[in-house]
């Protein structure tokens, strides 16, 4: 039972962090229909850049633990939100009106030249982050241990997806965002800006991705190159396995897909973790492929 | 004359919007059979039900006597039925001649290894496909229009070209949804020989036309659609007359 | 095929031709690669190019294919060019069965599958699936290809063996082209509701195209292990697909010619400028954003006709019947 419950914990942990990430893939897609590829790398940067300023500017000794905290967070969420809206620019905005396979080429494009970007300046090796600023505590009760960093992680994870979900249901920019996700003609002909619209998910998302970056180097004490390859995918998995462009979905599917991934691994097999993912996604399309929460869409002939 | 097309109680459903409800009409072995009502009726999504693209909820479609309820489309087409579509699909980026001959695909059997080694049969195969997309091509007037683009012809020229595609399956029942859409009055006249001549061949012809000159003059029988229900059937100067088809296409006369 | 389609092969088969005289052995090596990367993407683009499926995992059938000649050449002893053909059936029966439940999901869906499966079959691999495939570390001591008793080993005898394979690849695939099979391929990728209805089994025609790329994969997975001797799960990884992709979309997709000169340009030129090896990735990266927005349709994307265009003029020429009388006016 303790084993259950501890790995019921960890689930959840990691599925906080791909329903993070799932959350811009579902977001992107709802209003643009298109699967951002580079999604996974600007979470990595997130992971990176956190690195990087924890590194260089102190923040711990300066702030204390919780402003110096929060100061990251805000640093990274606003630089990786800063490259989101500067990808769209790039590698989408230009091929709206082409044919959905140059959008993917360009979308994978990216993504190989983000990834690869990091490596020339970072190096291929793992990279360690600097002495946490969180103090090294953890809670343990009934024989399951709960690093305070993992409570964290779930926290953050649940605060930004409710604060997420009550800014869409909410706010007129919310509401301006679902419309398109329906239907962009309609919704341009009500008034509402597309490309703002656009503009703000591609903060949003990647404000997100960069804010799981940054959570998974706090709680891992280090980051790879490829990692958002593997968590890329695994986020999509979950975004998919909600019901794309729904983003109660991305949420639900997160923390199950977190969860149901950590217990393949404890009872059936550690080795096939990854592949275990993949066969999710996969028979998910196969047999609902709209999500557990997603809604069907007829082609009209 | 027997009947050649049987549906019978055909209903649809979309979620909470029923597209076609309880419609049942013939169509007589090589007449002409107009299929009309307002927009929105359910004519097209009835043409897909009997071509496979969508599958009835309830009811039966009988071609020849056998059942089309549940057939995977290019099956239909394999049993003698073709179509057209409301919304022009060419195979834009191909020539004239590759979009006809895309319907004599089911009618040649080259396969893999015959393609690759170039067998005598398969040459004679390839041969007389060409000459009989050539020949479609002819019938419809687009002769020399061969090996030009599907894109880069004029509307009313590949609303014909869907049209020889068609013939080019060697159907029995010919299905036009809006053919005469977009064309002017010259065209129409074209269009109403190429429909007389079609039945010519010996092939049916089932249509939906909103240009009702066109339909009075071409159609044998009719059939009327509206909000998903048939609410009158029979000849042209029948269906002009009947009150609950002018009150449809009309409303009701103000008291 | 056109005249000066016909010409440009020719001259690149004269210039082939002299090339083992030309270059050193490291030079002709790179050559080699370049016509084992031109076979694998010959067979994506049957996939990708022709039937406009998106395919992001086609290094898994390339695995399929090297690991049965592995497996069938280090424990029953069967020579690599006698196993080839089963290879690429091994593969295509792979493809067939993974491709079956699929087939019928929306493009960037079935990417996303493939890329799924892909990973799957080399997860598998690494984690020696069956016993069978050594794990991470590979099988290793392959033995040479062998044609009528000589040894295939040297890099003039695979430049042989590989460029042969290449030349017959594309006369094939050309054939293929002209044919009904081509053309069905054809109307699946512009439209496949149009296709249905004109009486093509759109269903049918997915799988064996994915069937027939991966089985041609397949096949060139073996000559591949019978040149490197060891194969390990690492060659068969995703980039190795994104590397094919990128091949087929630079090229042209459905552009054999495309295709032919894509591979020379990702697989040599990295060679010839050592410098920008190492960012290799970052340019691949770069080129496919850009060519998207300035050159979408490849570099040379030549289409042929998919029907002899002699049998069209015979057509025309011949005699109408009355069903061809012109409409009097």
């Amino acid at each position: 039972m303790e084993q259950f419950l501890q790995q019921l914990t960890n689930g959840l942990a990691v599925g906080g962090i791909y329903a993070l990430i799932a959350l811009g893939y579902t977001m992107v897609y709802g209003v643009m229909k298109l699967i951002n590829f580079a999604h996974g790398d600007l979470f990595t940067y997130g992971g990176y850049l956190g690195m990087t300023i924890l590194g260089s500017l102190l923040l711990g000794d300066r702030l204390g633990a919780v402003g110096g905290v929060l100061v990251l967070a805000f640093l990274v969420m606003a630089a990786v939100a800063a490259m989101g809206v500067a990808l769209e620019r790039a590698a989408y905005r230009p091929l709206r009106d082409a044919p959905r396979l140059s959008a993917v080429v360009s979308a994978l494009g990216a993504s190989i030249f983000l990834q690869n970007a990091l490596m020339l300046v970072y190096g291929a090796r793992v990279q360690v982050y600097p002495e946490s600023i969180l103090p090294d505590a953890a809670i343990r009760f009934g024989g399951v241990y709960i690093p305070l960093i993992r409570i964290i992680v779930v926290a953050t994870s649940v605060v930004m997806m409710l604060a997420l979900y009550l800014f869409v249901q909410k706010t007129k920019i919310g509401t301006a965002i679902r419309a398109a996700a329906i239907d962009q003609g309609a919704a341009r002909l009500m008034g509402i800006d597309v490309n703002r619209v656009i503009t703000i998910v591609f903060v949003i998302g990647p404000a997100l991705g960069g804010a799981a970056g940054l959570l998974v180097g706090l709680n891992y004490g280090q980051v790879n190159f490829t990692m958002g390859w593997i968590y890329g995918m695994k986020a999509f998995t979950a975004a998919i396995l909600g019901g794309i462009g729904n983003i109660p979905g991305a949420m639900v599917g997160g923390l199950l897909l977190g969860v149901i991934e950590a217990l393949a691994a404890a009872y059936l097999s550690v080795s096939w973790k990854d592949a275990f993912a993949f066969c999710v996604l996969i028979l998910i399309l196969i047999v609902r492929p709209t999500g557990l929460l997603g809604e069907r869409v007829a082609e009209k002939v | 004359m027997s009947t050649i097309l049987e549906v019978r109680n055909a209903t649809k459903h979309f979620g909470g919007l029923t597209a076609v409800s309880d419609v049942s009409f013939d169509v007589p072995e090589g007449s002409i059979v107009g299929l009309i009502g307002p927009n929105g009726a359910g004519k097209t999504t009835t043409f897909n039900l009997i071509t496979g693209n969508y599958k009835a909820d309830l009811g039966t479609i009988r071609f020849q006597g056998k059942e089309l309820v549940g057939m995977r489309t290019h099956k239909i087409v394999q049993l003698g039925i073709a179509r057209t579509f409301q919304n022009i699909r060419l195979f834009q980026q191909l020539t004239a001649v590759e979009n006809v001959l895309a319907g004599r695909h089911c009618r040649t059997k080259g396969g893999l290894l015959g393609a690759m080694l170039r067998t005598p049969g398969a040459r004679r195969e390839e041969e007389a496909a060409v000459e009989r997309a050539i020949s479609e091509l002819a019938f419809v007037n687009l002769g020399d229009r061969s090996l030009e683009l599907a894109k880069n012809l004029a509307y009313g020229q590949q609303r014909r070209l869907e049209i020889a595609r068609a013939l080019a399956t060697d159907p029995k029942l010919v299905i036009l949804d809006e053919p005469a859409g977009g064309m002017n009055e010259q065209e129409t006249d074209d269009l109403v020989e190429l429909i007389w001549k079609i039945q010519e061949r010996g092939v049916t012809v089932l249509l939906i036309e909103h240009d009702m000159s066109l339909v009075m003059r071409v159609c044998e029988q009719i059939v009327v659609l509206e909000y998903g229900e048939r609410i009158a059937a029979g000849s042209p100067s029948e269906v002009q007359n009947d009150p609950k088809v002018i009150e449809a296409y009309l409303g009701t006369e103000e008291v | 095929m056109s005249r000066k389609l016909l010409v440009g092969y020719l001259v690149a088969a004269a210039i082939l031709a002299v090339s083992p005289f030309m270059m050193d052995a490291y030079e002709l090596d790179v050559l080699n690669s370049v016509g084992l990367y031109a076979l694998l993407a010959l067979s994506l683009n049957l996939i990708l190019g022709d039937a406009g499926l998106f395919n992001m995992g086609h290094a898994a059938f390339y695995a399929v294919g090297a690991y049965t000649a592995a497996i069938l050449n280090t424990r029953f002893e069967i020579p690599i060019l006698w196993a080839l053909p089963i290879c690429g059936l091994a593969a295509a029966l792979f493809a067939a069965l993974v491709a079956r439940p699929v087939i019928h999901l929306r493009g960037d869906y079935l990417l996303i599958v493939t890329i799924g499966m892909g990973e799957i079959v080399r997860i598998a691999l690494v984690n020696d699936v069956f016993g069978l495939t050594g794990g991470a570390n590979g099988i290793f001591g392959i033995a040479r290809p062998e044609i009528f008793g000589h040894r295939v080993k040297t890099p003039v005898d695979f430049f042989v063996l590989i460029w042969g394979a290449v030349a017959v690849t594309v006369f094939l695939f050309h054939r293929l082209e002209q044919s009904r099979f081509g053309r069905a391929l054809n109307y699946l990728r512009e439209d496949p509701v149009a296709a249905e209805g004109s009486g093509v089994n759109t269903a049918r025609y997915k799988l064996v195209a994915f069937a027939l790329g991966a089985g041609w994969a397949g096949m060139a997975g073996a000559i591949y292990a019978g040149k490197m001797r060891t194969i390990s799960p690492e060659s068969f990884n995703f980039w190795e697909s994104v590397v094919l992709f990128l091949i087929v979309i630079l090229g042209g997709a459905g552009s054999i010619p495309g295709v032919l000169l894509g591979s020379f340009l990702v697989v040599a030129l990295p060679e010839m400028f050592r410098g920008f090896a190492t960012a290799r990735m970052l340019v691949f990266g770069l080129v496919m954003m850009v060519m998207m927005v300035v050159r979408r349709e490849g570099l040379l994307p030549i289409r042929t006709v998919r029907f002899r265009t002699k049998d069209v003029k015979r057509a025309e020429a011949a005699p109408k019947d009355v069903k061809g009388a012109e409409v009097a006016r």
